[in-house]
């Protein structure tokens, strides 16, 4: 291992905290290779070194785990992961036509990272927000309802050092490495922000609310009659404040999308042993 | 509007929505304080009697899958839950999580302390980092309000809860795969018998349930299991959240009564996208059989949906117009569960990769004559002989889609490409260059 001392340090002290999380010390394996995404941007040999000796494990065992889940990264991410979803709805609601504009505007392809480090342009699979399509994930935060055009509008703004607020997440989006610290359970201080729900998870809601009062929403209340109160709680209609994506005019081309040959993930995309073909 | 039910999505637009105060401002850990009152195993029955069917696809009554645990032996026991939301279309669970952290909690700590768990576990995706914040921020705010810890609510119960986050894997939503990731392994099912009610998390009995199931505890609990069969239908009781997606007016989270029917949703959503027409459906989510308008009035309960041919599966309706080409959709579903399939068992990993392959190439107009005895045979090499339900699901939408749509797999096979545009499908306005 090439740890800092300070940085092995810290790392045992936190890596102590996760573990004691768990009846079993493996346990910890997960958010540990996140953990040391934190303090590399991928998962490096020394992570491997590092995870294999916390938890008495071979540096083959603690591979075969890494290589195994999508968000462990084998080389050195960007800053930020633009992560979108093209399995079927969202690809045919509009995440093939989001991905190649950023493909060509970023001019990297699936799985590969901008030369200057910062940005991996991701396909990712399913993200359950299929009531947002098309979304976008920005280090795993959600932009719903995305076009191309507005998609390409974030990239700006990162590149440019603005803050950029996910449509329903913190304040701003927060770099790979500091959303890493977060997945491995450190709490960041970041939860109370942004709003509790988007509009479309409130569209049930919104139709059956008016009228009915927030107390009634108690469940151990029981109900008069045995047919359910139907509570609503008075901010039922806090649902307006997020439909704010204009569908700006996307001034890239719309490709007849050629997509059937660049799934060839020109990373070895790690996790599944059936891609070896 | 009466269709509509909401209870679990009832707090979900309440101001800061996701913290203690407001929780417990609209009733929030009341249920808990009555079951701390009750006998473990009469919160069980409570539960059992509900008849609660569990929300996560399968549909397995909840609480006769807690009585499944062997008898007390002095050892641990565990409940988890599976947070692993990943079946496409499928998109509650996050939101509920989002807003309302605190009653999974609480349903949790109920069922808990109904079968006698000390140690649970909240198994979370790990794509959705803003829903981690929220529930280690409701634990942490549960713990500091003496919820959890010891002596939970001020009773002799003691539990620890731990939210641990996954690192992308589809296939960690199965429940043995599930329990081998959360040991710090490769997300791989295991085979079953013995099941995880006998030899779970570290060998040692376990509850693998749902976010919906657990957070439907409280309700159930607090209003008791009368009132839950009141809702619904005789064998599918009480309430659920239906999730509309694609093309329709206004997707979103539809909270409603067991076997209200998709008629009755789209309606409510506002209907397809203007100007066009519904084309097909998914039930409940991508690994279930496809509808076409011809079963708009089936009642979305466990058994009807099963009598019509599918699956209730996670009431994930993924809706799509007459533009969509139904060959490139499940053409896409293949890549999903071609790029998911864990590798372990052979129908599933090399039937997912060959089904990509063909309808790759049918896709893009170098279809064969042969391809569509190709897509008719390898199904049958996959469902029902893959080692986990979950690959015996993917060639569902396939085989579905054959049956409704075999004329456009020939057309593009004849045309040599496809005969959509599928700008035609996006939701924004495409510009051509």
């Amino acid at each position: 291992m090439t740890y800092a001392p300070t940085t092995l340090e810290a790392l045992t002290a936190d890596a102590a905290a996760v573990m004691a999380r768990y009846p079993s010390p493996r346990s910890a394996l997960l958010p540990l290779l996140h953990l040391t995404q934190s303090v590399d941007g991928y998962v490096s040999p020394d992570a491997i070194a590092f995870c294999a000796e916390t938890l008495g494990l071979t540096a083959a065992e603690v591979s075969a785990v890494a290589t195994f889940y999508t968000q462990f990264k084998r080389q050195p991410n960007g800053r930020y992961t633009l992560g979108v979803c093209v399995t079927s709805l969202c690809a045919i609601m509009g995440g093939d036509a989001i991905f190649e504009r950023l493909s060509e505007y970023l001019a990297v392809g699936n799985d590969q990272t901008t030369a200057d480090g910062l940005f991996t342009l991701e396909k990712i699979e399913c993200n359950a927000a299929c009531d947002y399509a098309p979304v976008m994930m920005v280090n795993w935060e959600f932009f719903d309802n995305q076009t191309p055009a507005s998609a390409v509008q974030v990239v700006d703004d990162l590149r440019a050092g603005r803050p950029v607020r996910p449509s329903r997440g913190p304040d701003q989006v927060h770099t790979f490495k500091e959303v890493s610290r977060v997945l491995a359970g450190f709490e960041d201080g970041h939860a109370d922000e942004g709003p509790p729900a988007g509009a479309s998870s409130l569209a049930g809601l919104r139709l059956a609310a008016p009228g009915l009062a927030a107390e009634e929403a108690a469940p151990a209340e029981p109900a008069p009659d045995g047919a359910p109160a139907e509570p609503a709680p008075e901010g039922a209609r806090a649902a307006d404040a997020d439909d704010d994506q204009g569908d700006q005019n996307d001034h890239g081309d719309q490709k007849d999308q050629g997509d059937q040959n660049d799934q060839g993930d020109q990373t070895a995309s790690g996790k599944d042993g059936g891609e070896a073909k | 509007m009466s269709a509509l039910t909401p209870l679990l999505t009832s707090r979900w637009g309440q101001e800061r929505a996701w913290t203690l105060d407001a929780y417990r401002r609209t009733g929030g850990y009341q249920a808990l304080a009555k079951a701390l009152k009750m006998d473990p195993a009469d919160v069980l029955n409570t539960v059992k009697d509900s008849g609660l069917r569990g929300r996560g696809g399968a549909g397995f009554p909840t609480g006769v899958k807690w009585s499944f645990l062997p008898p007390p032996d002095g050892g641990p026991r565990y409940l988890v839950v599976n947070a692993d939301e990943s079946e496409p279309g499928t998109c509650k669970d996050i939101p509920l999580m989002m807003a309302d952290p605190h009653s999974l909690i609480e349903g949790a700590i109920i069922t808990s302390y109904a079968i006698g768990c000390h140690h649970a576990f909240i198994y979370l995706r790990g794509e959705v980092v803003h829903v981690y914040r929220r529930l280690l921020n409701a634990v942490s705010q549960a713990r500091a309000a003496g919820l959890l810890g010891k002596s939970v609510g001020g009773s002799d119960f003691d539990l620890e809860l731990t939210v641990h986050a996954g690192a992308g894997a589809y296939i960690c939503g199965e429940e043995t795969a599930l329990l081998d990731s959360l040991e710090g392994r490769r997300g791989q099912p295991r085979l079953k018998p013995p099941f995880p009610a006998v030899a779970g998390l570290y060998a040692r009995p376990t509850v693998v349930n749902n976010v919906e199931s657990i957070a439907s505890v409280p309700w159930i609990v607090g209003r008791g299991a009368d009132w839950w069969k009141s809702m619904g239908t005789e064998k599918s009781t009480g309430v659920a959240i239906y999730s509309l997606s694609g093309h329709v007016q206004r997707p979103g989270q539809y909270e409603a009564q067991l076997g209200v029917t998709m008629r009755q949703l789209l309606d409510l959503a506002g209907g397809v996208r203007a100007g066009h027409q519904l084309k097909f459906w998914m039930p409940g989510g991508s690994s279930t059989p496809m509808f076409t308008p011809e079963q708009l009035d089936v009642p979305l309960d466990y058994d009807s949906v099963a009598a019509a041919g599918s699956m209730l599966g996670t009431r994930a309706l993924q809706c799509f117009d007459e533009t969509v080409c139904v060959v490139r959709a499940v053409s896409r579903w293949m890549e999903f569960y071609a790029h998911e399939s864990c590798g372990k068992c052979t129908p599933c990993r090399e039937g997912t990769f060959w089904l990509r392959s063909v309808l790759r190439r049918i896709e893009a107009g170098q279809g064969r004559p042969e391809d569509l005895q190709i897509l008719q045979d390898i199904p049958g090499s996959i469902m029902g002989r893959a080692f986990c339900p979950l690959g015996d699901g993917a060639p569902s939408s396939l085989v579905s889609s054959l049956k409704f749509f075999r004329d456009e797999y020939v057309q593009h096979i004849e045309l040599g490409r496809c005969p959509f545009d599928p700008a035609a499908s996006y939701l924004f306005e495409a510009v051509t260059a």
